[in-house]
């Protein structure tokens, strides 16, 4: 228990918020909504490591949040970048379109 | 504070899940991308309110200012240089768009039903309650993990470096 609340549904809460942003990955083609739902999913693994390091008393989940920070703006600014690219050589950023290693 | 039988903490707890969900579901459903970046800002506001809550003040602060700040406008600037627009956007076939939602809703039903057959979570320890104020982490930053922040200096810099790489326009024919 956390304040008054059972950290049953901070774990229920985070599974949704995954499950949401794996939806979001599957059904969508732009390839900008794919990135931000994979923040939706990096943001659900850091708000239970959040309540896990509230219940324990432990500040080292904490500290791995600032990690996963870190790592998941790097991988928006690469791929951001890469995006802008793409766009600069096929004008489109269709998942579908994005089938070069298949053939 | 009582109301109806709940504490003030678990009140705040259930809008901000409420204020979450919903908005994180607007995420995928919006057909307009700026709709959507708009949206994760809302849902990570809701996020940064849970860390609030979680007595993590610091990280709640730190959350806003990269999230809310820095990425979310990152992705914001990249739709307006692209100039997406809805109509033009391609859809997937409603067949594909249901078998999303139902591997996702099979993935949950996965999820949950593992956790459940988990033993009941107990604290471990029982420690100061202080830990998300900067003093605290702070210490804990630079005594423990000292080099694991080195390291993240070291990819932060690589990936400006590749960004800017990659992003820059290319002068001379392109070798790809």
């Amino acid at each position: 228990m956390i304040n008054g609340i059972s950290i049953n549904l901070y774990l229920l809460l985070s599974a949704v918020l995954f499950c949401i942003g794996a939806i979001g990955v599957m059904a969508r083609r732009n390839t900008i909504i794919l990135f931000m739902c994979i923040e939706l999913m990096l943001n659900a693994v850091n708000l239970l490591l959040v309540a896990f390091s509230c219940l324990h008393k432990d500040a080292t989940g904490q500290v791995f949040v600032f990690f996963v920070m870190a790592v998941a703006a790097s991988e928006v600014a690469v791929g951001l970048a890469i995006l802008s690219m793409i766009y600069r050589k096929k004008r489109s950023i269709d998942t579908a379109l994005l089938q070069n290693l298949k053939h | 504070m009582n109301l109806l039988g709940y504490s003030l903490h678990q009140w705040v707890f259930g809008v901000l899940s409420f204020i979450t969900i919903v908005f994180a579901l607007m995420v995928v459903f919006s057909r307009n991308p700026v709709n959507s970046v708009l949206y994760l800002v809302l849902t990570f506001f809701g996020i940064a309110g849970h860390y609030l809550l979680l007595n993590a003040q610091f990280l709640a602060i730190v959350h806003i200012a990269v999230y809310a700040g820095a990425i979310m406008v990152l992705f914001l600037f990249v739709i307006m240089l692209m100039n997406l627009n809805a109509d033009d956007e391609p859809q997937k076939t409603m067949s594909s768009k249901i078998i999303a939602g139902v591997l996702g809703g099979l993935l949950l039903f996965v999820i949950v039903g593992v956790l459940r057959q988990t033993a009941q979570i107990l604290p471990q320890t029982q420690g100061a309650a202080d830990i998300g104020l900067v003093k605290t982490l702070g210490m804990v930053l630079f005594n423990e993990f000292l080099f694991p922040f080195e390291i993240i200096s070291i990819l932060l810099l690589a990936a400006l470096v590749g960004a800017i790489m990659i992003g820059k326009r290319e002068t001379t024919e392109s070798k790809l």
